[in-house]
């Protein structure tokens, strides 16, 4: 595909309404075959869900039982109080937000000024440092983690936040992102402003971040749901308990509540539910990211 | 120029934009690509001074039979996963591009996995899939099947863990085919429907080939992430029992972190990246040459 199509699609995909944002309402039917799909598609997509909130507000002895207990006696509001009580979750939960409000913020701003500068302007070296950026975006972490593990160790981050903070302040998805979606924007705007003696930097944030806010929402929520969800990167490199973040900590609490059922489904709760807020809140600029991961190829 | 007119030029304000971001990405991208290949043609362990060993880290893998039962294991997740989830995401796409009653509860029902972390969506799957109090084994007892020990199983784990990652990826394909879906132009359904083509017909005939993009990039894209498996083995499994579920990425975590044999570890990366590059370049190529791409 030419550098032309990619930038217009990804920069348009930005902008069109989406799958969400259609209006499934007008001309609906109220009976159709599709149901008879539908129905079943979603059951299944939906039980795991729903029996891990099930489970979460059962009995120990409910969840010993076969076959499966599908309705619990009450609701055992005391499991939640359990798992705060027994492990540092609160702890594990602040770490966790603290490293990923500050790796959306990174990549806000940091990609937002890389990716005006591929965007719109003429530097030396430009064409093949943004290559560079493009190659990184196809290399899974996975391949480079043990040479990137040294260079962490080597700025005495490791077992520190810092670990998983200073690495991810910018990312090649995001200055991608961002720089499709200025090329999108109309010029003359930004032209007439120099006109008038606008600073660059000037321009960025009256004009052009202002106009952006789909393409900054969406990098905010995906950024957002990768930092909280990654597990590898955090396993290399913390070692101490209280530095854990919730993915990690919900790997050791796993360990020792094994056949603790009830209060493993209540720490899972926990661990998903600021995202699930941020689906239900949110959930067209997920959709939006993801159709973008879709056009990055 | 005086100063001022130096401080405005573009290369400058250019270089001083992107530096921060370009950084980070040559220090923590960039130096560990190009250090991952020198890596692999050493013996080192993290702590001491690396020795030069040439291609013996190569060699000895060629010959290692626990890499090559994990090759073996990643293809035939991926041979399983890329398909279904694929095949699935398009399958729930369709599904949920109708105009039916409660659609906005199907998408969120088929989209909200997408959010579940591998860990959570593990831990969930490790209840489900409980050998004694699951749901899965009453389920299956219920049609006479069973009970299986999944995870525990030395022949169903591997699968096991098909299942519960296609789980957590059906929604993200779908989102990706449904935002393709909408991209087919409604005239060109609407003049096949009114030549008297079969709503059969029209799918494989005309919305089929026009997805081919989407397909295209997601049996590429879950190829990639199907040979980066590792969350899941490493939290349910631990490549076990036994090895049946050892995977490439799993070997080289225990080799790099748990046993300091860094350089033969970075030597199976430099291997999983040039299958990943094989991969991208198929794409590249393959949709060159696809007559609808650019439409």
């Amino acid at each position: 595909m030419s550098d032309a199509t990619i930038e217009e699609v990804a920069g348009e995909a930005l902008l069109e309404p989406l799958p969400d944002e259609g209006d499934p309402g007008r001309g609906r039917t109220l009976f159709s075959a599709w149901h008879l799909i539908l129905l079943p598609l979603a059951f299944v997509m939906i039980i795991p869900l729903l029996w891990m909130v099930v489970t979460s507000f059962e009995t120990l002895n409910e969840t010993r039982q076969f076959p499966p207990v599908l309705v619990p006696g009450s609701l055992r509001w005391q499991n939640y109080r359990d798992v705060l009580e027994q492990a540092p979750f609160a702890r594990w939960f602040l770490n966790t937000l603290f490293v990923t409000v500050l790796v959306v913020i990174g990549n806000l701003i940091f990609c937002s000024l890389a990716g005006y500068a591929f965007a719109r302007l003429k530097f030396f070296g430009r064409d093949v440092i943004f290559l560079l950026v493009l190659a990184t975006l196809m290399i899974p972490f996975q391949v480079i983690m043990i040479p990137t593990f040294l260079i962490v160790r080597q700025l005495g981050l490791i077992d520190t936040l810092g670990a998983l903070i200073v690495p991810n302040l910018a990312g090649a998805f995001g200055i991608f992102l961002l720089r499709q979606f200025f090329r999108t924007l109309p010029i003359e705007l930004e032209e007439a402003a120099r006109i008038d003696g606008a600073s660059r930097l000037g321009i960025l944030f009256k004009i052009v971040l202002p106009l952006s806010g789909p393409a900054l929402a969406t990098l905010a929520v995906i950024t957002f749901m990768w930092t909280w969800n990654d597990f590898l990167w955090p396993l290399v490199t913390l070692y101490s308990e209280k530095n854990f973040t919730l993915q990690l900590g919900l790997t050791t609490f796993t360990g020792a509540h094994q056949s603790n059922t009830h209060l493993l489904m209540a720490a899972n709760v926990m661990s998903m539910l600021p995202l699930l807020l941020l689906f239900f809140v949110a959930q067209r600029w997920f959709i939006r990211g993801i159709a973008t991961t879709g056009l990055k190829g | 120029m005086n100063a001022r007119r130096i401080l405005q030029s573009e290369h400058v304000v250019g270089w001083a934009f992107a530096f921060p971001a370009v950084l980070l990405i040559v220090v923590f991208g960039i130096v560990p690509i190009i250090w991952s290949a020198l890596m692999s043609f050493q013996r080192t362990n993290l702590l001491s001074t690396p020795d030069w060993i040439g291609l013996d880290n190569y060699r000895a893998l060629s010959k290692d039979p626990l890499f090559k039962t994990s090759a073996i294991h990643a293809v035939i997740y991926a041979a399983l996963f890329v398909p279904l989830s694929v095949g699935g995401g398009l399958f729930a796409a369709i599904a949920l591009n109708r105009r039916v009653v409660g659609m906005r509860f199907y998408r969120i029902a088929v989209f909200v996995p997408v959010v579940a972390s591998t860990i959570a969506t593990a831990i969930m799957f490790l209840w489900l899939f409980d050998s004694h109090f699951g749901l899965a084994n009453w389920a299956l007892e219920k049609v006479g099947l069973g009970p299986f020990g999944f995870f525990t199983s030395p022949n169903g784990a591997l699968y096991s863990i098909v299942v519960m990652t296609v789980w957590g990826w059906v929604g993200f394909n779908a989102i990706i085919y449904l935002a393709a879906l909408q991209g087919v132009p409604q005239e060109l359904l609407e003049a096949a429907s009114i030549d008297g083509a079969k709503s059969w017909s029209i799918f494989r005939n005309v919305t089929l080939p026009l997805l081919g993009p989407a397909t295209l990039f997601l049996v590429v894209f879950t190829s990639i992430n199907a040979i980066q498996l590792f969350d899941e083995v490493y939290f349910l499994t631990l490549g076990g029992p036994g090895t049946a579920t050892y995977v490439p990425v799993f070997y080289l975590f225990q080799l790099a972190f748990q046993q300091g044999i860094a350089g033969y570890a970075a030597a199976i990366a430099y291997v999983l990246l040039v299958v990943i590059l094989v991969l991208t370049a198929i794409q590249l190529w393959v949709g060159k040459r696809m007559v609808y791409y650019s439409s």
